[in-house]
């Protein structure tokens, strides 16, 4: 049994979560462009999750290997995503076309 | 030292050389990643849906945001109260680690609640479904349901979990010394907690 590690002011990090939550709600509205508010967005959400694994989780106070097992989904989803670029930069599918093409209706302005 | 127990630590040692408290803890560790991998190819499968859908919907329109910012903050007072019943137990206080297990266990009840109302809002009310919806992309609909349901399911687990964490500190099976279960509870529900951070992000602000 190891000892007790000084216990992180919780009070402290959910006032920082609460205070980002509110902030994400905020920044819906910044007129700084869709992909800038998803941006912000997306490192808001990081720093939210961060806080959650270090200080609720305990990792800031666990072996640093620990972390780079908790870190590796983290590391492997930013190459699955990596690994999809190609195709999100691809042909945009339109929903509409694709049933009517199911349905064996040519879509609008198919078919001339 | 007994050759009994000579003999078993020579199999394998007594501490997990990652957490040093428990091989629970470290094995609770290894599910959780392997967990965020079922996550993080939901979440990457909807991007690249959603990247590559011309008539994908705002969900900012379609989905009630004051809800389920409601229901972030929900989250993360009932993962402050599990650390906070980890703390009672790790002083040895049985009766505040009851209060809080309890409190977290109604936060994750009254999450479920307030997603059951979402959901049953969005399929008769505003005809989202499985596989259609009056705002656009099919899609938009059927990944929302996977991945909330998906998370909902994760809830759903936690809060049996936690009851059966509940029910063990009733029978006094927690004290200052053996707190490891509740600590790795804890881990799930705080796992829970940071995915449903990730989930509000990509599908409910993102527009």
């Amino acid at each position: 049994m190891s000892a007790l590690h000084k216990e992180p002011n919780y009070m402290m990090v959910f006032f920082a979560l609460f205070v980002l939550t509110v902030l994400e709600i905020g920044a819906i509205y910044l007129p700084i462009g869709r992909v800038g508010v998803a941006i912000l967005l997306i490192l808001l959400a990081l720093s939210k999750a961060s806080l959650v694994a270090m200080y609720f989780m305990h990792l800031k106070f666990e072996k640093r290997t620990l972390g780079i097992i908790a870190l590796t989904p983290l590391i492997l989803c930013t190459l699955l995503i990596i690994a999809l670029l190609p195709d999100l930069t691809g042909t945009p599918r339109d929903s509409s076309r694709l049933r009517a093409e199911q349905a064996g209706v040519p879509a609008a302005g198919e078919m001339q | 030292m007994s050759p009994v127990s000579a003999h078993v630590h020579a199999i394998e040692p007594a501490e997990s050389p990652l957490t040093p408290e428990s091989w629970g803890k470290l094995g609770m560790w290894i599910f959780l990643a392997g967990d965020a991998m079922s996550f993080g190819g939901l979440l990457a499968g909807y991007g690249a849906l959603r990247a590559g859908a011309t008539d994908w919907p705002n969900p900012l329109e379609v989905l009630g945001i004051n809800l389920t910012a409601f229901m972030t903050f929900l989250l993360i007072c009932s993962s402050v109260t599990m650390v906070k019943a980890l703390s009672a137990i790790r002083h040895g206080n049985q009766q505040r680690l009851r209060n809080f297990l309890l409190l977290t266990i109604l936060g994750g009840l009254t999450f479920l609640g307030l997603q059951a109302y979402e959901w049953t809002h969005l399929i008769t009310a505003q005809q989202v479904t499985f596989t259609s919806n009056p705002y656009g992309n099919y899609l938009f609909g059927t990944t929302f349901f996977v991945i909330t349901g998906f998370h909902g399911a994760h809830v759903t687990g936690g809060v049996i979990y936690l009851s059966l964490i509940l029910l063990n500190s009733l029978r006094g099976r927690y004290s200052a010394e053996h707190y490891s279960t509740v600590e790795n509870a804890g881990l799930y529900w705080h796992f829970v907690d940071l995915v449903w951070i990730l989930v509000f992000t990509f599908v409910y602000l993102i527009k």
